[in-house]
């Protein structure tokens, strides 16, 4: 793409701040705020990657691995509050994640071990992941208060904590899973992927193209199942104590 | 009489020793001392407030005391599992949940928790014992009226072969025929199976029907605990107050 034909494409910025000048959105400083941000950002990326992958060095891949789960962790761990804990459990699971699909693709040599697949693979893995641990935490802290009266009934009929939770755990997890498996069964007919789409742009065969994305849809699935499953075992323990009492958050009534 | 008082003469079910829970600032139950006597009906009594359902989820385990000791059976409950615990001392609280599904649904959750199945057949001898008729089994818990699901949740406890019973309001959304029904269940189960009730209630007639014992707590403290004709004489001012309504 030349610079003149990228800066053409501000045109898609300038309409909706038009839009919203006209009809008094009052969104015009939001819009031009989002398109710098994006703007410096991935030029920024884009010049961070180029240097990573010239470099061929796996310190800088792991560093940048690294980045990337300490910023999807600090993004997640907003809607987890008030789970105990919850910015290492969601390390824990992010890093768990990267190491377990990391380890088959590079393992049975699905893909080369190159920056290139590495860091792309890891962005769309731990991208969808953090979106995942987002939509589990906000359904899960939601479920828990909702039936906290049903829980106490099955501690007090003299349940374990697991059995107290179980259904909200189960409820949240197929909450956070089913956008994941929806989007994936109209793929192809109602939307392009977007790095199949690049692809494509970019010259590549529409064949080998679809495969690649294949791969990137069977590997989205284990990362909706795993982020849910392994966020919500290591999450639900500290909504109890040693006596298997769920924490209070205010005093108890009277 | 004294808080001393069910320690020395009768054998206690459940003994509190200086309890307390709360907050830094705000005391729900400050320094209780007393017992439940075995085998016999408690009724706690008091205003709005006291601690009562506090009292009861400190026996069951569902809350720690800040400070204090309750024993079960001779036994500081705090050394027992709490599984084992909330089994032998049974609670059913003023608006128990009934869970998605059946009246069986609920019925075979006690067991279920245990890893056991309910058969039929123990399913109806549990509903024959609660006075709920065998065509309900498998009737939407959703369906049931007030004292229906009270007797299920009732049935829900029992399940567990509990030996204390505590009873948190479970009749005061319920129309008269069905309150005199539960009182009926409750009195059968406490006659037959020498069950050890303990059964808060707002209804003073209520407490006086059913009661062989009496607690009465105010602010968090006990006021007065003895026979049941506590509740008709007491010297001190603010239980006669209670007594007479002004709460």
């Amino acid at each position: 793409m030349t610079t003149t034909a990228l800066l053409l494409t501000l045109v898609f910025v300038f309409i909706p701040i038009i839009l919203s000048k006209t009809l008094g959105l009052q969104l015009e400083k939001d819009t031009i705020v989002a398109t710098v941000r994006s703007t410096v950002q991935l030029l920024l990326v884009g010049f961070v990657l180029k240097f990573v992958f010239d470099s061929e060095s796996y310190l800088f891949i792991f560093l940048m691995v690294a980045l990337m789960i300490a910023a999807a962790v600090q993004n997640a761990r907003k809607k987890g509050q008030q789970i105990r804990g919850i910015t290492w459990k969601l390390a824990v699971t992010f890093i768990f994640l990267e190491v377990l699909t990391q380890g088959i693709l590079l393992g049975f040599a699905i893909v080369p071990a190159t920056a290139q697949y590495i860091i792309s693979l890891t962005g769309m893995v731990i991208g969808n992941s953090m979106v995942l641990a987002i939509l589990f935490l906000n359904r899960f802290v939601a479920e828990v208060e909702t039936h906290r009266a049903e829980s106490e009934l099955i501690l007090s009929l003299g349940g374990t904590p697991k059995q107290a939770i179980h259904r909200q755990l189960i409820r949240s997890i197929q909450a956070s899973m089913i956008p994941t498996i929806e989007s994936q069964k109209t793929i192809g007919l109602v939307q392009l992927p977007g790095m199949m789409s690049g692809q494509i742009i970019a010259g590549a065969d529409p064949l080998e193209a679809v495969q690649f994305q294949l791969l990137v849809v069977f590997l989205l699935l284990t990362t909706a199942a795993l982020t849910s499953v392994c966020l919500g075992l290591l999450s639900y323990p500290t909504l109890f104590n040693e006596r298997m009492q769920m924490i209070q958050k205010e005093p108890a009534d009277k | 009489m004294n808080t001393e008082w069910t320690a020395s003469l009768y054998e206690p079910a459940l003994h509190f020793q200086r309890v307390s829970f709360g907050t830094a600032t705000t005391k729900i139950i400050d320094e209780v001392t007393g017992s439940f006597p075995k085998q016999q009906i408690t009724v706690l009594v008091g205003p709005s407030g006291a601690g009562k359902t506090t009292l009861l989820k400190l026996c069951n385990g569902l809350l720690n005391p800040t400070s204090g000791e309750i024993y079960l059976e001779g036994k500081p409950i705090k050394e027992m599992a709490p599984t084992d615990l909330r089994r032998r001392a049974g609670i059913v609280l003023q608006q128990t949940p009934m869970i998605d599904g059946s009246v069986y649904d609920n019925l075979a959750l006690t067991l279920r928790l245990q890893g056991k199945e309910l058969s039929q057949e123990e399913a109806y001898d549990i509903l024959d014992q609660v006075g709920l008729e065998r065509k309900y089994l498998q009737s939407d818990s959703d369906s049931l009226s007030g004292g229906q699901r009270q007797k299920v949740s009732i049935a829900r406890t029992l399940l567990n072969k509990s030996e204390i019973l505590l009873l948190d309001e479970i009749t005061s959304a319920l129309d008269p025929s069905s309150l005199h029904e539960v009182e009926e269940l409750i009195r059968n189960l406490h006659k037959v199976y020498g069950i050890t009730v303990v059964w808060i209630t707002h209804n003073l007639e209520q407490a006086r029907r059913m009661g062989h014992y009496a607690w009465i707590m105010m602010d968090g403290k006990v006021k007065e605990t003895g026979e049941i004709s506590v509740l008709e004489h007491s010297e001190k001012p603010e239980v006669q107050s209670f007594l007479r309504g002004d709460y």
